[in-house]
């Protein structure tokens, strides 16, 4: 058994949702360059350098390079040797979070109830956990600040297999074109292909965060994600909407064994503004 | 390159505004997101007058983050402009003259700035930092109790946007993906 305390989680927690929001990572940085070198259309050119320039702003000066700091998401992975010491883990998160929002100059955007009492918390709590348990004596902490403008162009459906690769093709390339303008494009898509309904959405989320390197060990899947790039940026939207070749840096999958009569597609769009952060313990 | 624009918008700058066309805007703009919206039109619905005068106005939608100290806003891009659409065509009928923001607009909102002669200027949404930079002054107009979302009125001095629509309903959301679509996937 190893020991951890708690309070170690909340720091870790508070330091990783300030470098999210503060330093953008390097894979997005050299994956705007490139399209910034090859984007034919003159304006959507000057908006991928002004985003470049602003995540260099906000890296040097320690500010969020989006004022919409997100809503906070986690992964925990944690070893089943570990013993967690000092109080609440969810507890000790939460205050990781309070930490980095109300230190770290960050936007409060979470209100307490969706409907009826959308008042706001006040230190962007409560975040969204989600907890994995595996073998080994460690504690692995993926931390995501999602913004809404990209979050609310998300879709999922339930397919029938018979609708198969171009079903899902499809499915994914229409809900980039639905989305436009709004998402803050270029955008790096996040899809969760198989499941059930839930954990469809958890892969699409979890494929935002991968490093915008990383190819699909499966050479039929980094096949279908680069064809998906391909669609995505023919359709035009360009940088910020105001057309251009530029309007997703990457494409993720992440696929699940899923029922003899189903084919979840859950598609989780990001920004160009991909903050996310992780530590081991 | 750009055009300097001054603001408040006179009725020649908003017919001369072009979709596509990139500016800096200088001058002071209003701010103002769902929340400040949904009690400016529970006001009018009384028949209350409101807390600050439209009638020539821009409204920024955003939210900013905190300021640093020293600073007059922390990071301050746009947010999404379709959640002010059931709203706005009210605010154009009272003189609303500018809107700066990110992404679509609705068909109604669209006609009504071609029937009032508003401009919808979009700025980069994600570039916070830099935007930040070109607002000097802020101060809270009304609703303080909304925090972020209250309605402030910003100084701002070269805030560089891009016309999306302009008053003659031409928009660069249509017309700049349509050039750069390629059909033959
Ligand atoms: S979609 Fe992303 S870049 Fe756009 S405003 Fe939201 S967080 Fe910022």
């Amino acid at each position: 058994m190893r020991e951890i305390n708690v309070s170690d989680i909340t720091q870790t927690v508070a330091d990783l949702f300030l470098q999210a929001n503060y330093v953008i990572g390097e894979d997005v940085m050299d994956a705007l360059q490139s399209a910034a070198n090859q984007e034919p259309s003159p304006l959507g050119k000057h908006v991928l350098e002004q985003l470049m320039e602003n995540n260099r702003a906000g890296a040097d000066e320690s500010l969020c390079v989006c004022q919409d700091t997100g809503l906070s998401v986690l992964f925990l992975t944690i070893g089943q040797e570990v013993h967690l010491t000092g109080g609440s883990l969810e507890d000790a998160v939460n205050a990781g979070v309070r930490k980095a929002y109300t230190e770290g100059y960050l936007r409060k955007s979470v209100v307490i109830d969706p409907l009826f009492h959308r008042k706001n918390t006040g230190d962007n709590t409560p975040c969204v956990q989600h907890v994995r348990i595996v073998p080994g004596d460690k504690v692995h902490i993926l931390a995501i600040a999602k913004g809404f403008g990209s979050e609310n162009m998300s879709r999922l459906t339930m397919l029938v297999p018979a609708a198969g690769v171009e079903g899902v093709t499809d499915f994914i390339v229409e809900t980039v074109r639905l989305s436009g303008p709004n998402a803050c494009p270029p955008l790096v898509v996040g899809v969760g292909l198989g499941g059930s309904f839930e954990l469809a959405a958890l892969m699409a989320k979890r494929a935002t965060s991968l490093p915008l390197t990383r190819k699909h060990k499966d050479p039929r899947y980094a096949a279908l994600e680069d064809e998906l790039l391909k669609r995505i940026n023919a359709l035009g939207i360009g940088p910020a909407g105001y057309g251009g070749a530029t309007t997703a840096l990457k494409v993720h999958i992440i696929t699940a064994p899923t029922h003899i009569a189903g084919l979840p597609v859950a598609v989780n769009i990001c920004c160009h503004v991909a903050r996310h952060a992780e530590a081991t313990l | 390159m750009e055009k300097h624009i001054q603001l408040p918008l006179t009725e020649e700058t908003v017919r001369d505004l072009q979709a596509g066309d990139r500016v800096l805007l200088t001058g002071s703009v209003i701010t103002g997101r769902d929340a400040a919206h949904k009690r400016l039109i529970a006001l009018l619905e009384e028949g209350k007058p409101l807390p600050v005068n439209l009638l020539g106005e821009t409204i920024y939608y955003v939210g900013p983050a905190p300021a640093r100290p020293g600073q007059a806003v922390g990071p301050a891009g746009p947010t999404s402009s379709y959640r002010m659409d059931a709203y706005t065509p009210r605010l154009l009928a009272l003189g609303l003259k500018g809107m700066i923001g990110k992404g679509e607009r609705g068909a109604e909102v669209i006609e009504a700035m071609k029937e009032y002669g508003a401009v919808y200027f979009g700025a980069v949404g994600g570039s916070a930092v830099l935007i930040s930079r070109s607002i000097e002054t802020s101060e809270v107009l009304a609703y303080p109790d909304l925090g972020p979302e209250a309605i402030h009125r910003f100084t701002i001095k070269d805030f560089p946007a891009v016309v999306v629509i302009d008053s003659q309903g031409n928009d660069l959301y249509q017309q700049g993906p349509q050039l750069y679509r390629k059909t033959d996937l």
